[in-house]
Formats: C-alpha cells, structure tokens, sequence
C-alpha cells in the first residue's frame, strides 16, 4: 500500500507575471514503511513539494493522496495526526519564548491528549533528550538538541508520515550524523514513512530505499538507493550530480 | 549567606526542574541584565519613588494642597513653611507637586494599559490575517496618524467635555496608532518564521497563534516604545491641562499648574518652573527606564 502518491504536482508563487512555477508536473509515490528522498540542488522545487503536502504553500493543483485519502486544500485536523513535518533550521523553528515543555504540551493539547506529563517524558526519552531538557528555553540548547525537540514535537502526536526538510543541514557533521541515527531508530521503532529532502547525497544513500532527483522543478529521475550506490543514474543530470558528489 | 547563594545558584540553573522554576529563573536573569544597567536603575529608582510620594501623599504633604491663603501669595523659594513657595492663590507648591503625582500616575497608567493593548489587538490581526482586513485596519490607522495628535486630542476633550478621564481616553485615541504599526511590521516577520509553520501544522487555529504565539513576542518591544512614549503621554497630559481641558482647577494637575504659574513667569519664575522640573524628571525617568528594558526585552537579545 502506498503511503503518500502524487499525480501531477504544479507549485507555483505569484500571479500572471510575477508568476514562479516552483514545481512542475511531480509524479512519484512511497509505499508505507519506505525512506523516500529528494534530491536537487537549492531552488529545484524539493522543500516546495513538502510545504506542498502540509498546505504550507497554498496554491498547487495536481493530486496528493496521503494513506489513500485525496488531500483537499483546506486540510482537517485528522490531516495533521497523520502527517508531520522537521524544518530544515532548528534555530528558526522554536519559538524562542517558549520552553520545550511548552512546546510540547502545546502540540499535545492540540491534537487532544489528556496525559500530557507523561507523554511529554516519554517523547524526550525517545529522542534521546533527558528529563532536564524538559524546563530550558530553546536558547539554553545546542543545535543538535533543538533539532531533537523539533522531532520529538513531530512525534507528538504520533503520525505516521514524517515529512524531513533536510533535518541536518544547519547542523555540524559530528551532530548530523546523531540527528540522523536517530531519525533511522525511530523509523524503525514507530514504522514511520520518510519523505526526505537534500542536497546531500550522501545522506540520502545512508537514510533512504528510493529517491527522485529534482531539477528545476521537475523531477528528471526516480532510482532505487542500489541504482545510486552502483552509479547507475541514466539521466544526464543526475549522472552530473552523483559523479560531483564522489 | 549559604541560604542567598543556594538561591542565587537554584534561579541561575541552566536545568530548571519544574515550569515555575524555568519562569522565575527567567525572569531572574533578565533583572540581572537590567540591573547593570546603571541609567535604567536611576530611572526606575525614581519611578519607583515617585509611586511611593504618590501613596503616602497625605503623610508626606507638609499642607493641605487646597488649602489658600490669600495672605501669602507667591511666596519664594525656601520660605517660612513653603519649600517651593506657593502659587497665586496662596497654596503650598510642595504640596501640590506630591497630590499631583497621583494625578500623573493616574493618567500615565491607563494611556499605558488603553493604548498599547488596542494598538496590539489592530496590529496583530491586521498583519497575521492579511487581505482586505489588514487594508481596512491599516487605512483607519492612516486616518487617526494623519491628525496632529495635540489637534486630535483637542478635538475628542471638546466633544467628550473637559475632565481627567476624557483627557485620558483622548490621549490614548491618539496614542494607539503607533503601536499598530510596530505590531503590525512584527507580526510579519513572525507571520512566516518556521516555528508559526509548526504550529500550523499541528492544526493551531488563528485566535491561539495570534494569542499565544505572536503577542508574547509583540509585547516586548510594545513595553519599550511605551516607556519611551511616556514622557510624550505626561507631557501631552500636561498640555491638555495648559489649555484647561484636562484637569479641572482646582485640581493640582502639573500641565495646569504650569499653566498658572505662566502669568507671573518673569516676577515669580518658580510658580511655573517647580512643576515643570517635576514633569521633566518623570519624563526622563520613563526615557531611561525604556531604554534599559529594550536592552533585556529585545528577544533577538536572548539567543
């Protein structure tokens, strides 16, 4: 069963003139249970498609189908149960006056639990953030440890499709690579969906089964992560990409 | 001693162990920040001061403020019993510059709590819902930041009728539209910052974004600006009260008492001056305060 299907995908800022078509004709799918990326160099359309799927970015035409359902442009609240999001910049996706246990219980309420406290435990524990990261304020944390209350906030209200606008890129190498252990242990854990964007190819061959490549808003090829390992891209672009990369 | 460093160390945590005692570590620090801010000290030291005067008025008023004399008009400086002297119908000065605090502190309160508060409320909306509210909002705020704000004022006292509490409310008319512009240019810089994207995506409806989200980081710089409006408020209450359409006689009023004292300024020059150096002080007072606070409250501040 396919988690996530697009058919067709137009994004697009602006009106008549003005007009940037962001995303062009994006057709792929991930089956349930799959780590999808997308990859493309900056401004090829890969974190409009997410903000695409969230409703973050109003105006698409085209089919996107989450679990079967076709997703309509104003999104119920189920929508947001079942789809959650990690933006790319830790430093910007915290409120800055809001300690993690707000941020937390916030996002808890919301989506109607009632035994807050505990939940709140549990989601830092599964992040690997201990009990005393509960009280501090996003200034009072590190990169990689807002990056993992950024997760844990994503899991809160346990989704099944977790939408990854490139998790690691603000982040030094030493603390992607936990940022990304962590991401494929919780996969593993609560059988999550991954739809990934990045420019980082190697990233994308660690985290991932399948992936596209983006170029200016279209997509130029869909390969397996064996496909890539073995340098067997046939699109010329993505010939281009995988050999800069090595 | 033991007892104050295990409390200093407990607020200055960098592991609060419970919500409370995240606030109160906090808040603590941002007193601290302030606190070696000598200018903003000796600022809110004299507010702090000019509260107190003001609650312990009748203890600490040498006379009656209403009382006259009719045998000591315009008594100097340092005289018998009057420190400042007294105005023209025989009335201790002093006196009248202690119950006057209470007057000042009555109109600065409610301009600082009516003003802000509806300058917020139309700036936030207007800026997080857009579209055709935020031009309708936006063109009112056009209209009312179009009058000269003494002019305005003038205009809503002669309609409403002279008195304090119209003065009031005609200074805070005039005084809101300000405050929506910064609210405003806040919120759309807040509006698209990737932590108002999170909440959306957890299915936060306006109302809870806009109170919840976006006020807290509003209110900051809205405090600043209104500390440093301050002197602006106490000086357009104190014009209202020159022209005679603030505070009634013989209300000690420190905008009236000037303008009393300026029909004998070349002869008796203290009538007029005391209390302008009263209103001068308060004004720099609130001008200092403002400024420190803008360097605690900045948010950009506490990364």
């Amino acid at each position: 069963m396919n988690m996530l299907e697009i058919n067709g995908l137009n994004v697009w800022f602006g009106t008549a003139r003005d007009r940037v078509d962001a995303v062009k004709g994006a057709t792929f799918d991930v089956a349930k249970g799959q780590s999808f990326g997308l990859v493309g160099e900056s401004g090829s359309g890969k974190s409009t498609i997410l903000r695409a799927i969230t409703g973050l970015a109003p105006t698409w035409s085209g089919s996107i189908k989450v679990a079967g359902e076709t997703v309509e442009h104003k999104r119920h609240k189920s929508f947001f149960k079942t789809v959650q999001m990690v933006f790319q910049d830790p430093y910007a996706s915290l409120h800055p006056r809001h300690s993690v246990d707000q941020v937390l219980g916030e996002t808890l309420h919301l989506h109607g639990f009632k035994d807050i406290d505990n939940r709140v435990v549990k989601l830092l524990d599964d992040v690997g953030l201990g009990q005393k990261f509960r009280f501090r304020y996003p200034h009072q944390l590190s990169g990689g440890q807002r990056q993992r209350v950024a997760i844990a906030r994503a899991l809160a209200p346990e989704p099944t499709l977790l939408l990854l606008d490139e998790p690691t890129s603000a982040l030094d190498v030493s603390v992607q690579a936990e940022i990304l252990n962590l991401l494929a242990d919780l996969r593993a854990e609560h059988g999550l969906t991954y739809l990934m964007v990045s420019h980082d190819l190697s990233v994308v061959g660690h985290m991932c089964d399948r992936l596209a490549v983006m170029k200016d808003g279209e997509i130029v090829e869909i390969m397996d992560v064996a496909a890539l390992q073995g340098m067997q891209a046939k699109h010329p672009y993505s010939r281009q990409l995988l050999e800069a990369s090595v | 001693m033991s007892q104050t460093q295990t409390l200093r160390a407990w607020l200055l945590t960098d592991t609060p162990t419970s919500r409370r005692h995240a606030k109160l570590s906090a808040i603590y620090q941002g007193w601290l920040s302030f606190r070696s801010n000598t200018m903003a000290m000796i600022g809110l030291g004299i507010l702090v001061l000019l509260v107190l005067v003001a609650a312990a008025a009748p203890i600490l008023a040498p006379h009656d403020p209403f009382a006259q004399d009719l045998g000591n008009r315009l008594a100097p400086l340092w005289s018998d019993s009057h420190v400042f002297g007294t105005d023209s119908l025989g009335r201790d000065i002093l006196s009248r510059l202690i119950y006057g605090a209470r007057i000042t502190l009555y109109i600065v309160g409610l301009v600082a709590l009516i003003a802000p508060i509806l300058g917020l409320l139309v700036g936030t909306v207007s800026g997080y819902v857009g579209g055709w509210v935020d031009v309708v909002l936006m063109r009112i705020t056009d209209i009312f930041l179009a009058f000269p704000r003494l002019v305005l004022a003038l205009a809503f006292v002669a309609a409403l009728g002279a008195g304090i509490e119209n003065a009031v409310l005609a200074i805070s008319l005039t005084a809101w539209p300000p405050y929506a512009r910064i609210a405003r240019a806040e919120t759309l810089t807040i509006r698209s910052s990737d932590y108002i994207s999170a909440i959306q995506l957890q299915g936060a409806g306006a109302l809870r974004i806009i109170t919840k989200h976006i006020w807290p980081l509003c209110i900051s710089s809205l405090i600043v600006r209104v500390t440093l409006d301050m002197a602006g408020i106490i000086l357009a209450a104190a014009g209202l009260g020159f022209l005679g359409l603030g505070a009634q006689p013989p209300s000690p009023e420190w905008g009236a008492m000037i303008s009393e004292g300026r029909r004998f300024i070349l002869d008796h020059w203290w009538v007029a001056t005391v209390p302008g150096l009263a209103i001068f002080t308060v004004s720099l007072a609130f001008n200092l305060l403002g400024d420190g606070l803008r360097d605690v409250l900045d948010p950009k501040a506490g990364e």
